[in-house]
């Protein structure tokens, strides 16, 4: 327990190539979520990002027991996912019982998987809660790449997205294809969600995809100001939950939970004194 | 600009035809209406009134027949129609301010983030706030604003992108007298100054009688177009309704009498009306 806070020792960790490798991962993973975080929120999708996780983590280990790469699993996984659920309304009254028993036949199918892999039985850990220090050249480009193309997308279709999500009536009736952007963003957050369970686990992909976002949105109701501080609070769970777990050696995930819940109840405090200063005597 | 864009009719409907299955909503309905034209479209629910809506926005064919708007085939046309909507809650935890929803009729319906035209952007949604009197609640999250507070927003975000057709489906619904009036005088000065032509449709009449040109009234596949003077009278309600109708004029007002209840879906609007005075 001593070791938690061992400055000496995450210093000298910092130095090594692959612990700089993971630094660039859980930035670039930190930025994707910011960005896409207040829309996800918007959207109301934080349990259809949970669903798409788990069948990301059904991808991972279905790659894991075939020998393929664990990353184009997860990706394949997530996408597959998206689609589904991106296909189904967000409007409709059973779309949250459809992610449930789509979410549990996959995580049911995924855990057969595990059983069924006799390698290393940290890989089947590391898919759970996240695996900073696996990530070699090759990840790091598809997770790059996927980046690149998530961010691209974005800027794009940034404003009918925006329109789409929170006012999606009045969207349709200038000529949105609300539903076309539905299955595109589903998509977008597919991938950036396989990403994310690379890092910080399927289980707690969450902390960096909503949590930020959903603080964010706390304090602010611009959406310009949310992205950015969504940004900035992934940026501060992701990258520092992986320099605190370096000395104890712990899951990231932990690390990277709690700090973004820790800004979550900051935020929340925010506005709730200033809602109650604000509001009329 | 009621000249420039005169001539042909901002929304032409000839001959259409509207069923499902083998329930006819409307058939043969043919209806122009000219650039400035302020066209109430009235009937109880279930007679088709969205679904007109929902016709010329191109989200629902036509059984038969032919529609144009602002010009060309509904859905082509839709950066040229404003729509206001029902006053519906906003979700209070969706982190948009007004000037967001403004800014978004503005330019919502278009690709990339926009970054050159910021400066105009900003100017035209400041107008289109200022309009409707909602500069001084534009940088509040809407689901914290009042209902009344939240459909001026709307008018504003209709009027940004300069509509020549406004599209209003029940945009009074749940507002107090107050901003029934507030917002109906918006959308009437829209159609007088720039000559937008507007179809609204609503189940009560009295707030925006006095703005009125002509009413579409559907009744159960029948339907009568006309001024109000002509359309809401005894004769022509009972012969909609198929059974006897008394339409009384009380100050200005039309109350219908005999009808059953659906022809009013809020019974106790009337009546708070008629207390007030």
């Amino acid at each position: 327990m001593d070791k938690l806070f061992d400055v000496e020792l995450t210093l000298k960790l910092l130095e090594l190539p692959f612990v700089v490798t993971a630094l660039v991962v859980a930035a670039v993973l930190g930025l994707l979520a910011g960005v896409l975080g207040p829309l996800i929120v918007s959207r109301n999708m934080a349990f259809s990002v949970h669903g798409t996780a788990e069948l990301a983590l059904t991808g991972g280990a279905a790659a894991l027991l075939l020998g393929w790469d664990i990353g184009n699993g997860a990706l394949a996984g997530a996408i597959v996912a998206a689609l589904v659920l991106g296909l189904l309304s967000r409007r409709s009254s059973d779309y949250d019982s459809v992610i449930g028993v789509v979410l549990a036949f996959g995580l049911g199918l995924g855990v057969l998987m595990l059983w069924l892999y006799k390698g290393r039985s940290s890989n089947k850990f590391g898919l759970l809660t996240g695996q900073i220090v696996g990530q070699d050249f090759a990840s790091v480009a598809l997770l790059s790449g996927c980046a690149i193309v998530v961010l691209g997308l974005l800027a794009a279709l940034y404003r009918p997205l925006l329109f789409a999500s929170v006012d999606p009536e009045v969207a349709k009736a200038r000529g949105i294809p609300v539903t076309g952007l539905a299955v595109v963003f589903a998509v977008m957050v597919g991938a950036a969600t396989a990403l994310g369970v690379r890092t910080v686990g399927s289980l707690l992909v969450l902390a960096l995809m909503v949590t930020p976002a959903a603080a964010a949105c706390r304090v602010t109701a611009s959406p310009l100001k949310a992205t950015l501080l969504a940004v900035l609070f992934a940026e501060i769970s992701a990258v520092g939950g992986i320099v605190l777990s370096l000395a104890p050696g712990t899951p990231v995930s932990a690390f990277v939970t709690a700090i973004s819940f820790l800004i979550y109840l900051v935020c929340w405090v925010v506005s709730r004194t200033r809602r109650t200063s604000t509001a009329p005597a | 600009m009621t000249e420039a864009r005169g001539g042909t009719p901002a929304v032409s409907l000839s001959g259409a035809r509207l069923s499902y299955g083998d329930r006819t909503l409307w058939d043969g309905l043919d209806l122009d209406v000219q650039p400035g034209e302020f066209v109430a479209v009235l009937g109880p629910n279930g007679s088709g009134k969205t679904s007109l809506m929902r016709v010329l926005l191109g989200q629902q064919k036509l059984s038969a027949g032919t529609v144009r708007v602002a010009g060309a085939a509904p859905g082509r046309g839709n950066r040229h129609i404003g729509y206001i909507p029902q006053q519906r809650a906003l979700d209070p935890t969706v982190a948009v301010r007004g000037r967001d929803l403004v800014g978004l009729g503005y330019d919502g319906h278009r690709w990339g983030l926009g970054i050159g035209g910021m400066r105009e952007r900003r100017q035209r949604v400041d107008a289109a706030l200022a309009a409707v009197g909602a500069t001084a609640y534009a940088d509040r999250p809407v689901g914290l604003l009042s209902g009344g507070e939240q459909q001026r927003l709307r008018v504003a975000q209709a009027l940004v992108g300069d509509p020549e057709v406004l599209l209003c489906d029940e945009p009074l619904l749940s507002l107090d007298l107050a901003h029934q009036r507030a917002v109906s005088t918006l959308i009437d000065a829209r159609r007088r100054d720039a000559g937008s032509a507007v179809l609204f449709v609503t189940h009560e009449i009295n707030p925006v009688l006095p703005l009125v040109d002509r009413v579409l009234y559907l009744v159960d596949g029948r339907f009568r177009i006309g001024p109000p003077e002509q359309v809401m009278t005894s004769e022509t309600l009972s012969e909609l309704y198929g059974t006897e109708i008394a339409v009384v004029r009380v100050r200005g007002q039309i109350h219908i009498v005999g009808a059953h209840s659906d022809l009013c879906e809020d019974g106790a609007h009337h009546t708070e009306q008629l207390a007030e005075r």
